[in-house]
């Protein structure tokens, strides 16, 4: 980003409060997310959101307030119903999860269209915004929504943060935090309910289906980078508020982009960069792994191969040995690069001829290597 | 001739069939989920399509959007067998990154794409009626109702064609790979007939709905048997009953016919998760009532057959005190005591209970079960 984008962000009032908004929902669905991942809900945010349709139609209809307080209490209210729905359906017949999920989002969703349609049919209707439910308008958001919205997330993060070690148990071990006490089903329904919170308060601003994908992306991208809960969920958050804000700046730097998208986009890279680079279980890391462990693999057949041979001649490392000869006792692979690489490792020398010799430090490697084969009980190594 | 009430209703009803039977193996395999993902990700490929196609009435718009809710199950597939992310979390971030490449593609070609995004999400069916498929001059109904007539033919063939290796896959994936049937290439065999119905499907019922029929009917099937053939047909006959008794709720209320549509099969699964005959809740409750209820007559019997020829037999077997020494409640234990005379288990005299010969032979078989 240029100097001047900086300069313009500092300057732009819409576009600081919709960052702000943006990066606020991110750090809240973040962190939710991270539990939602870890107990394998990481869809029921999607049928939550979907559920919350009916809510704000049944307020606006009831009411006929448009107050964005009224209408999240009335989103919050049937997005919870959903979820709930969703486990007494699975807990109570051979319905399975996946299933239960697609049936509620779908079914709460097709409720409130049928609301929506009937206010709009009424004489006093102005457009309930379906559009701004189903995609959100950051653009349009004031610094009174998001306090709102911080509000809203802020009180759920502290709740978590209370409830912490209580949390942690339950979505790591329900069975042993049950044994210990704990009022299970009521922490289940209050973890859900956390959830729900931070899926309304980010539904007018990135929608419908971006809202899900944020309780998703920015917990899937931390898992790769830690294994421990703690730090995972800091970065979560941390993830999700940068995809806000990315989202949000690109979002006005080009013309014509929807805003909940672009902020989906730019956690999606975050996703794929921490798949490809995570230090440990990234792909890029695996690859490495893999390399190097089967470069080891070569090296060591072929070393065994010349450390076989000085023994069965006696004189151990004095009589050269032709690579030709490896080359027929090894399975596969250049024997000729192994050989290199032997040598730069000091395990072997170059006796000039095409000729080879194992050296003291390449004899000591072949021990160690077939006395830990030993220890690992491998057959062809018992006497 | 048909009017155009019978048309609406014969293309939400076949709609709705086409989306049962190949849900019904969504449901059963446990990837309901995918039908919301490549629903939603189809939406990129119908812009796509229709940026290089121009025509929304075109076979190739159907066949590239099909084409995108493959793709999506490849990148889930992908994704998941990296094996950093979950399946779930897998499906939770391919579709919303294809859905928001297709919202924004559609966002900046405006106006080249003649695409209401209400129409794509929520689908018209009122106005399917005026779509005519006229090849030559000669009106041969609406274009939607050939469109979701073909795709059901098309669903119906394949599923009968590999009937017996998709039902194979489905229940048993590791005997159907050790027989040899290949089951990558039933599941995207699979995959794409889902993707072909979703694409036929969202004119009618938008994008969201399509999973409602997708998921709703094969579900509340499933409560009701356990046999592939019948599930496949209930699925199909409860999917139809909910889309045409959706459009008569959406005429009388007046209100979107999909979105009655989706709430209708809602309803058509409750009924059935209520009143399935063995499945079903009140089945279900009943089934615990009887147990507690037989067991609680056990439970008295051997009591009575304990103490009613002991020296305590003036205070345990006193029929307005005995809930005491079986720590029951008095209503419930009265209940139970009434039962038991109806069946002629035992007999009150003068305020104590003794077992008659039916009662013995009950403590007796309870004790040596």
């Amino acid at each position: 980003m240029s100097w001047d984008a900086v300069a313009a962000f500092w300057s732009d009032y819409t576009l600081r409060t919709v960052a702000a908004g943006a990066a606020v929902i991110g750090a809240t669905a973040g962190v939710l997310g991270v539990f939602a991942q870890l107990r394998r809900q990481s869809l029921l945010g999607d049928a939550v959101s979907h559920a919350a349709l009916p809510g704000i139609a049944l307020v606006f209809l009831l009411t006929g307030s448009k107050e964005p307080a009224a209408l999240v209490a009335g989103a919050a209210a049937t997005g919870w119903l959903g979820a709930l729905c969703v486990t007494g359906i699975v807990r109570s017949s051979r319905v399975p999860a996946d299933s239960a999920l697609g049936l509620v989002l779908s079914v709460f969703f097709g409720a409130g269209l049928m609301l929506l349609t009937w206010i709009q049919r009424r004489p006093d209707a102005s457009q309930a915004g379906l559009d701004r439910f189903l995609f959100g308008q950051a653009a349009t958001l004031l610094t009174a929504d998001v306090a709102t919205m911080a509000a809203l997330g802020g009180g759920a993060v502290l709740v978590l943060v209370l409830l912490w070690k209580e949390f942690k148990l339950l979505s790591f071990d329900p069975a042993y935090a049950a044994l210990l006490g704990l009022p299970v089903r009521r922490l289940d329904i209050l973890l859900t309910g956390l959830l729900v919170a931070a899926v309304v308060a980010g539904l007018q601003a990135v929608g419908v289906v971006l809202m899900s994908a944020m309780l998703v992306a920015p917990a899937a991208a931390a898992r790769q980078w830690t294994d421990r809960l703690a730090p995972m969920a800091a970065l979560a958050a941390l993830f999700g508020a940068a995809a806000g804000v990315g989202g949000a700046v690109a979002s006005s730097l080009t013309a014509r982009t929807p805003t909940g998208p672009a902020i989906v986009l730019a956690a999606t890279a975050i996703v794929l960069v921490s798949l490809v680079l995570a230090p440990r279980r990234g792909l890029l890391a695996g690859a490495w792994r893999r390399w190097r462990r089967r470069r080891d693999l070569r090296l060591h057949a072929v070393l065994l191969d010349l450390h076989a041979l000085a023994g069965q001649h006696g004189d151990p490392t004095a009589a050269p040995h032709a690579a030709a000869v490896l080359r027929a006792m090894a399975a596969g692979g250049s024997v000729r690069r192994s050989l290199r690489e032997l040598a730069g490792r000091g395990w072997a020398a170059d006796a000039g001829g095409d000729l080879w010799t194992i050296t003291a430090d390449g004899r000591g490697e072949a021990e160690r290597f077939l006395a830990a084969r030993a220890v690992d009980g491998r057959p062809e190594a018992s006497p | 001739m048909m009017s155009p009430q019978v048309e609406i209703q014969l293309i939400a009803a076949v709609t709705a069939a086409a989306c049962s039977l190949v849900g019904t193996f969504l449901v059963l395999r446990r990837m309901a989920m995918m039908s919301d993902a490549i629903s939603h990700s189809i939406l990129l490929g119908i812009v796509v399509a229709f940026l290089a196609v121009g025509d929304l009435a075109s076979p190739w718009l159907v066949l590239g959007a099909a084409a995108t809710g493959v793709l999506t199950v490849a990148l889930v597939e992908t994704l998941h067998r990296t094996r950093l992310v979950k399946e779930d979390a897998a499906i939770g971030l391919v579709f919303p990154a294809l859905f928001s490449l297709g919202v924004i593609l559609l966002a900046r070609h405006a106006g080249a794409v003649h695409l209401d995004t209400d129409v794509v999400l929520l689908g018209e069916l009122a106005f399917a009626p005026f779509d005519r498929f006229a090849p030559g001059g000669t009106d041969l109904g609406p274009r939607a109702l050939w469109l979701a007539g073909g795709v059901l033919l098309l669903d119906a063939a394949a599923l009968a064609l590999f009937f017996k290796e998709l039902k194979l896959a489905t229940f048993d994936a590791g005997l159907a790979a050790t027989l040899g049937f290949a089951p990558a290439l039933i599941h995207y065999g699979l995959m794409s007939l889902v993707s072909v119905t979703a694409v036929a499907s969202f004119d009618a019922v938008g994008l969201v709905l399509v999973v409602a029929l997708m998921v709703g009917p094969p579900a509340a099937a499933h409560l009701l048997t356990d046999r592939l053939p019948r599930l496949l047909g209930l699925a199909v006959l409860m999917g139809a009953a909910a889309a045409v008794g959706g459009y008569w709720i959406a005429r009388w209320l007046d209100v979107s016919i999909a979105g009655a549509m989706a709430a209708t099969v809602g309803l058509v699964f409750l009924l059935a998760l209520l009143s399935a005959p063995q499945r079903g809740l009140v089945a279900a409750a009943r089934r615990r009532a009887t147990q507690r209820l037989e067991f609680a007559l056990a439970m008295l019997a051997i009591h009575v057959a304990q103490h009613q020829d002991g020296p305590d037999a003036a205070d345990e077997c006193r029929a307005d005190r005995i809930h005491l020494h079986l720590h029951w409640e008095r209503g419930f234990a009265e209940r139970v005591l009434r039962a038991a005379e109806q069946r002629r288990l035992l007999r009150r005299e003068g305020g104590l209970v003794r077992l008659d010969e039916a009662g013995q032979a009950l403590a007796r078989g309870a004790l040596t079960r």
